[in-house]
């Protein structure tokens, strides 16, 4: 028995914007693989639950009339990896999904929770940071849009306000020639956190190199962070052995790795120089370049 | 408290809950069914899996206050009257329980796995499975079952 003063289980978003609003300090409650687990550490105590999981308007995926993949923030690994929009159109968070906890995580984790819990190794902020997403948070009279590197302030600190709920993801079209992957390094393959996780995402050009590239790392840094200086250095290249070698050694210049039991510095400077490029590689074949 | 209403093997159960419970807690100790295993309660180990909605949960990590409408099948729901599932026979006949703390939350995963895949691989039986630990590691054996399950059910492939 945990410490939990009041569960809400609202049916509309709007009666859960409400309770909110009267209340702020309420704890939403999306999948429940990290608040709970927080209770039960004592990390949460006397909390009042705001249970999001009636909330149809907040589930599954959909494209809008101008392409923009729209993510409900309550909907589960397990629906991110078999939505046929993702599997076509961003294959790379079908990878994330895939790669986090195991069948019974998936089916009840949520991607806006992943994202509102804001740890380090969240499986699906690497790919949501390459895919340049937008995360759509509204209170009861209010709505704002902001781009996701804004949103993580530190390990396990997101910028959502008092009376706040993160609703949607957007991720904007990409077009054709677009690639993209996720890479998850961690001793095992499934109940296991990242010790390193790294998303590309590539479009190319007309000519067969590459036009844009974004290079996103989990556990990398405090928090996920965007590798700028290899992504432009990649622009107009092919990534051939000695590309991939130079964006990996650019790409240390945007991270900042650490000491954990999981692994040391210099290993995860290892991952971060050896998997970067091979990062961008990868998705670079996705798109359909030819690396010779 | 909280009063849900929601499906428990088939039948209508009404119970009140405290916010704080998880299903796990309620049903144990409400409810008596003990064949749901309370393991590391952080949904690591799998031991406590019941299928909401056909779906294998972590019920450690469920609040029982969110239940209200769903449909709830633990182990002691697998079996029909008098016979054992095709399952629970399998993990017999193959030696796959040692302990057994594992093995309702393992049946419960197998139930719904078999349910989409009815000539499972080796490697997707260990991904559908990968959320259940077993301490003993009977982990061949329990491959083993649930191919046999599969057979029994759905024939050679």
């Amino acid at each position: 028995m945990y410490n939990v003063d009041e569960l809400y289980t609202p049916a509309t978003l709007e009666e859960a914007l409400d309770i909110m609003a009267k209340d702020p300090e309420v704890q939403p409650l999306a999948g429940g693989t990290d608040v709970v687990v927080k209770m039960r550490a004592k990390n949460l105590k006397n909390v009042k639950l705001l249970s999001l999981d009636r909330i149809q308007e907040l589930k599954g995926v959909q494209m809008l009339e101008d392409g923009t993949i729209a993510i409900g923030a309550m909907t589960t690994f397990t629906k991110v990896a078999n939505d046929p929009i993702i599997i076509e159109k961003l294959p790379t968070l079908r990878t994330a999904a895939l790669a986090m906890g195991g069948p019974q995580i998936q089916n009840v984790a949520t991607i806006g929770g992943n994202v509102c819990n804001g740890a380090v190794s969240a499986d699906s902020a690497p790919s949501l940071f390459a895919l340049e997403s937008k995360l759509v948070l509204r209170t009861k009279d209010s709505e704002r849009t902001i781009d996701i590197a804004d949103f993580y302030l530190g390990p396990g600190r997101v910028d959502r306000k008092p009376g706040e709920l993160l609703v949607r993801i957007l991720v904007a079209p990409k077009g054709d020639h677009f690639g993209c992957m996720y890479n998850k390094f961690a001793v095992r393959k499934a109940m296991d956190l990242a010790i390193f996780g790294v998303a590309a995402t590539c479009k190319l050009a007309e000519d067969g190199t590459i036009a844009k590239a974004t290079i996103a790392m989990g556990v990398a840094a405090p928090v996920p962070v965007r590798c700028t200086e290899a992504e432009d250095y990649a622009v107009g290249k092919i990534p051939t052995e000695d590309v991939m070698a130079e964006i990996g050694r650019l790409s240390l210049n945007s991270t900042k790795p650490r000491d954990s039991w999981r692994a040391s510095k210099r290993y995860r400077e290892a991952l971060i120089r050896t998997l970067s490029g091979r990062a961008v590689r990868d998705a670079f074949v996705l798109a359909g370049g030819k690396l010779s | 408290m909280i009063e849900v209403k929601f499906t428990l093997n088939g039948k209508e159960t009404v119970v009140a809950v405290e916010p704080g419970e998880t299903l796990l807690e309620m049903i144990r100790k409400r409810l008596n069914l003990t064949g749901t295993k309370r393991g590391c309660e952080v949904g690591e180990c799998g031991a406590c899996t019941v299928l909401i909605d056909g779906v294998p949960t972590d019920s450690c990590l469920y609040m029982a206050g969110q239940i209200n409408g769903h449909d709830v099948m633990t182990i002691e729901g697998v079996a029909t009257n008098t016979d054992l599932d095709v399952i629970q026979q399998a993990f017999i006949d193959n030696g796959s329980v040692q302990c057994g703390f594992c093995t309702p939350g393992l049946i419960l995963s197998a139930y719904a796995f078999l349910k989409t895949h009815k000539h499972p691989t080796d490697d997707e039986i260990k991904r559908g499975l990968a959320g259940n630990f077993c301490r003993c590691a009977t982990y061949v054996q329990v491959m083993d079952a649930i191919k046999d399950a599969a057979v029994r059910l759905y024939g050679e492939a």
